[in-house]
């Protein structure tokens, strides 16, 4: 036989009992799931509970975990650049571990990654007492640029004074974008011989057109994504596997899966790598070796078990500014799960569950970021288990799978929070976002800063008076969000212009169809901020109180006014006019590589930093509050419940911020029922009715505030306590003691 | 409204249209009966427990007016919400019977809607309510605070009486209830007491359970926000093991607690 017929036989022979012809011709792991999932109706009594082996091992890391969020960090190799190949196989216990492979040679040793920028990796090794190998120091500053360097090369001065102030914040210009979500499922479905067959064909689909900028850029990078393909084959020789077929059973298709998920985390630290939508696909290998004898359901969940073990336990090395605006230790590792599919049938499969069910195997924690996409069409099953382990663990988010469905497909994927894409087809620019609250007060002083006095904007003269005129805050705001809108655009050109030039992520890019659609991620903070005081200053009146430089620094109320997040019009016509309009704008401005424009809103938990440096707003808030995290309204004045401030937050037009609209709740267990049979009940009808308005997402804490209390007071008895913050779960004890506070303040519904 | 429902109300009221004194709304999910429910909170009460957590809603001066049409539009907005999540809407208060005009057109344009309703009253002024104002409501919450008639005296300064004449009626008339029985350590929790209203409500056929809430003191800074004393103040809310033994009394009389 030649080589070419050898490969067809293996893949004959991996593939054997799998329905469907498509999907073998072309790269196409939707039409494979289509043709070859088992739909699950029934409720969760299959599940089986953790086995020794996956206690042992777990607890093999708890030790490590103590101790690393003592230090802030277990260890970090200063000296070798991570790249894919970089470090020899790493272990946690190789007896027994049934999927393998680590970032490092050792679990929880972060590595560096200079190409993003590299003072941000000094910054890091110098907070927690390491020191960057000189050699690399050299490399890094003599011979190659980073990410960062050619960023502000090419940053104006107005985008650095914007920048500065906090009025455009976050942006992944020190750092991995991220927000990219490799298919990794093709290389256990297709091994990695034919995923650079298919690469090879699109890149000679191009070697016939004319060699303009764009092109070549292109044919560069599927060379690049060829080479990581190559690079990928040769980590996981070094682990004693041959990954050039596809996987030939269902720990297999585990581990290759796995393998090329960690060559994505070894090359990249993106501010978000997750994983995509990956339970079902795998249900097909678990169901097929399940029927066939070769596994128990006991082996099924610990594989997947393990595999989740592996997810937990991804790093990067980042700086303490960083870990303070994103809390905790945050890598985003999202797996998107359930949904319902074009032809009606559920995504639903027994691998659905079993992913939830590490939660209850594992105990709580933040990553995976589980997410369920959620419609009232689910099985009732599903629902109600989903519904248990959001009682039990707090550790699951909701996002509506009949908003994204019509206008992504089924086979979308979460990335970080809220970012909707087609996986393999759409990858996104990350944008971070901007700080509403503050344009709002730029408006009012004219362009000039409420906290520094500085001028940031563009001058105009602050307005008169000594109440705030409606029509004269409006136009003074329109036209202080052109010139934001107009600013942030630039920035994230150059920010994307430069990632591709000097970080590309190859791996992840390899995994993706050539060409791929760009979304252009762009984000708002403040929004109930700002939509309570253009509220305030319409229905009541608002005096100014300026400073001796004319500066206005602090705003009195008189008189009642409408506040967002009460299901009332008058104020969440505001918000909603707020979403459109900045969207509106952004759209203006043309996008690097031609990406779609989109918006999220959306904070994580920099809500509470964004407040630190905006100064006294006109609804109210004093300096330094913290914002309302993602859409919520601000805290306390919700004063008809959640249901109410879920209502809110559902007229927010998802079509103006399709990269997503997030909102945090704290119900307290009784709020939700007496029993826990009641409690999933009313947690399930509340999701549907949400999901039915038009919410498109919903973090469901159900927690008592006391615990919380205990949690500040005690951390270490509760190392595993996770809640959820805007689009992410967080360990409860790893938050700063502001954040801490903010979320043990916010709105507690002591019923929905 | 109805022409008999506005007939009806002018009897009671100067203008043609039905209005009603109201503290406030909410959407609470399993607190004010199944499921999420727009909990509308009437102003004014005849009652004044030791342990009311709304003393705001005693007085009628603390409410604004409005009319049926304008909380029926509130609530409209909420159907859609109501339906998918499963759940209805709730008349409390005060105690909403001191208003049976209000509360029972409230009542038939709620069911006008489709929606579930229920009623949540301490029964002293059962005999206000109507068959049609009963007819028109799917569930009532009925509070009976304590079945010693000092006892009952003592928590509520009220008789308790009326409540059990309106809670036998209910029962000929099938409609299903659920007994609230507030449990104060030193107050309501004497054995003979609860062992009262359990051998009483088993007598009920539309029981269809009871629910023993535990004293509370979240209420507390609204009566310093209003000038009166909170009399409980030091009183302690109910252990664990107090909580089971009261709803084991129930469950001892077949009842589901």
């Amino acid at each position: 036989m030649t080589a070419v017929e050898e490969a067809v036989e293996e893949r004959v022979r991996a593939w054997a009992g799998f329905r469907g012809q498509a999907w073998r011709n072309a790269i196409d792991v939707r039409g494979f799931i289509q043709d070859n999932y088992t739909p699950y109706t029934g409720d969760a009594g299959f599940l089986a509970g953790p086995t020794e082996r996956t206690t042992a091992l777990w607890h093999a890391l708890t030790g490590l975990f103590a101790e690393e969020r003592e230090r802030g960090v277990l260890d970090v190799d200063a000296r070798v650049p991570s790249s894919i190949t970089s470090h020899a196989p790493g272990y946690i216990d190789r007896e027994r571990e049934i999927v393998v492979g680590l970032q490092t040679d050792a679990p929880l040793k972060r590595a560096i990654m200079p190409q993003g920028g590299l003072r941000m990796v000094e910054t890091s090794l110098d907070a927690y007492g390491y020191e960057l190998d000189p050699a690399v120091r050299e490399i890094f500053t003599k011979y190659r640029k980073t990410h960062n360097d050619g960023v502000f090369d090419a940053y104006t001065e107005e985008i650095k004074r914007a920048r500065k102030a906090g009025i455009i914040t976050g942006l992944p210009d020190a750092y991995g974008r991220g927000r990219i979500i490799g298919d990794y499922r093709r290389v256990a479905l297709y091994g990695v011989d034919r995923l650079v067959e298919a690469k090879r064909a699109e890149r000679a689909a191009i070697d016939a057109v004319p060699s303009t900028e764009s092109v070549i850029r292109d044919r560069e990078e599927l060379a690049e994504q060829i080479r990581a393909l190559h690079e990928l084959k040769e980590m996981v020789a070094s682990y004693g596997d041959d990954i050039s077929g596809p996987a030939r059973t269902a720990r297999e298709a585990v581990q290759w899966l796995y393998y090329a998920y960690l060559a994505a985390v070894k090359e990249q630290n993106g501010a978000a790598m997750s994983l995509g939508r990956t339970s079902t696909f795998l249900d097909v290998y678990l169901q097929r070796d399940l029927e066939s004898g070769a596994l128990t359901e006991r082996d099924a969940q610990e594989l997947v078990d393990d595999l989740v073990i592996k997810l937990r336990i991804v790093r990067f090395l980042r700086t303490p500014a960083y870990d303070q605006l994103f809390s905790g230790d945050p890598t985003w590792v999202t797996e998107s799960i359930g949904g319902i599919g074009e032809d009606g049938r559920p995504l639903v499969a027994k691998t659905s569950f079993r992913f939830l069910q590490t939660l209850y195997n594992l105990g709580p924690a933040p990553e995976p970021n589980l997410t369920v996409l959620w419609s009232p069409r689910l099985p009732e099953g599903f629902k109600r288990f989903c519904a248990k382990v959001s009682v039990d663990t707090s550790s699951i988010q909701y996002e509506n799978d009949e908003l994204i469905r019509p206008r992504f497909g089924d086979d979308t994927a979460i990335a970080c929070c809220v970012s909707a894409m087609r996986v393999g087809e759409q990858t996104q620019l990350f944008g971070a976002r901007v700080n509403l609250a503050k344009a709002l007060l730029y408006a009012i002083n004219g362009g000039r800063d409420e906290v520094s006095g500085e001028q940031v904007g563009p001058a105009h003269p602050p307005l008169a008076g000594d109440h705030l005129d409606a029509g004269e805050v409006r136009e003074a705001f329109d036209r202080m969000t052109d010139w934001l809108a107009r600013t942030y655009v630039d920035a994230l050109n150059i920010i994307h212009y430069m990632h591709d030039k000097y970080a590309y992520e190859r791996i992840e890019m390899a995994l993706h169809d050539h060409p791929v659609q760009r979304l252009l991620g762009c984000g708002i903070a403040g929004l109930s901020v700002v939509a309570d005081s253009l509220s305030a200053i319409e229905h009541a009146r608002v005096r100014v109180v300026r400073d001796g430089t004319g500066l206005a620094v602090d705003y009195v109320v008189e008189g009642e006014f409408p506040r967002y997040g009460n299901n009332d019009d008058r104020a969440d016509a505001i918000a909603v006019g707020l979403v459109e309009d900045f969207m509106g704008k952004v759209r203006r401005y043309p996008a690097y590589r031609d990406a779609v424009h989109t918006q999220s809103v959306l904070t994580i938990t920099s809500n509470v930093v964004y407040g630190k440096h905006t100064g006294n707003t006109p609804d109210g808030r004093r300096a330094g509050e913290p914002f309302a995290p993602g859409a919520n309204p601000m805290n306390g004045r919700d004063r008809h419940g959640l249901v109410a401030a879920a209502l809110s937050v559902a007229k927010l037009p998802y079509d103006q911020a399709r990269d997503g609209i997030s909102l945090t709740a704290s119900i307290t267990p009784s709020g939700l029922g007496r029993t826990a049979e009641e409690q999933v009940d009313n947690l399930v009808g509340v999701l549907d009715a949400y999901t039915d308005a038009g919410g498109f997402h919903l973090n469901a804490n159900v927690l008592n505030r006391e615990v919380l209390l205990d949690a500040m007071a005690h951390p270490e008895r509760y190392p595993q306590l996770t809640i959820r913050v805007s689009g992410y779960a967080v360990n409860f004890v790893r938050l700063t003691p502001e954040q801490q506070r903010d979320v043990v303040d916010r709105t507690f519904h002591g019923s929905l | 409204m109805t022409t008999e429902a506005t007939t009806a109300a002018t009897t009671a009221a100067t203008t043609a249209v039905t209005t009603g004194t109201i503290h406030s709304w909410d959407l609470a999910t399993a607190v004010d009966g199944p499921g999420t429910r727009f909990v509308l909170f009437t102003a004014g009460c005849p009652l004044r427990c030791l342990y009311c957590h709304n003393p705001e809603t005693r007085f009628a001066r603390y409410g604004r007016r409005v009319t049926v049409e304008s909380v029926v539009a509130e609530i409209s907005r909420y159907r859609r919400f109501i339906q998918v999540a499963g759940g209805g809407v709730t008349i409390s208060g005060g105690e909403p019977l001191l208003q049976p005009e209000f509360t029972g057109e409230l009542l038939r344009a709620v069911k006008g809607l489709g929606l579930h309703t229920a009623l949540d009253t301490s029964g002293l002024l059962g005999a206000r309510a109507s068959d049609r104002l009963l007819a028109d409501t799917d569930l009532v919450l009925l509070d009976i605070k304590s079945w010693h008639p000092a006892t009952y005296r003592r928590v509520t300064g009220g008789e308790v009486a009326p409540t059990l004449a309106f809670a036998r009626r209910l029962a000929e008339l099938g409609k299903p209830m659920w007994i609230r029985f507030v449990l104060v350590p030193g107050l309501t929790d004497e054995w003979d007491n609860v062992e009262g209203i359990a051998s009483f409500a088993s007598t009920l056929d539309s029981v269809e359970r009871v629910d023993v809430l535990p004293f509370h003191k979240m209420g507390a800074p609204k009566y310093a926000a209003i000038g009166l004393p909170f009399e409980l103040a030091d009183t302690p809310v109910p252990d664990a093991e107090l909580v089971e033994r009261v709803r084991g009394q129930f469950r001892a009389h077949g009842l589901q607690a």
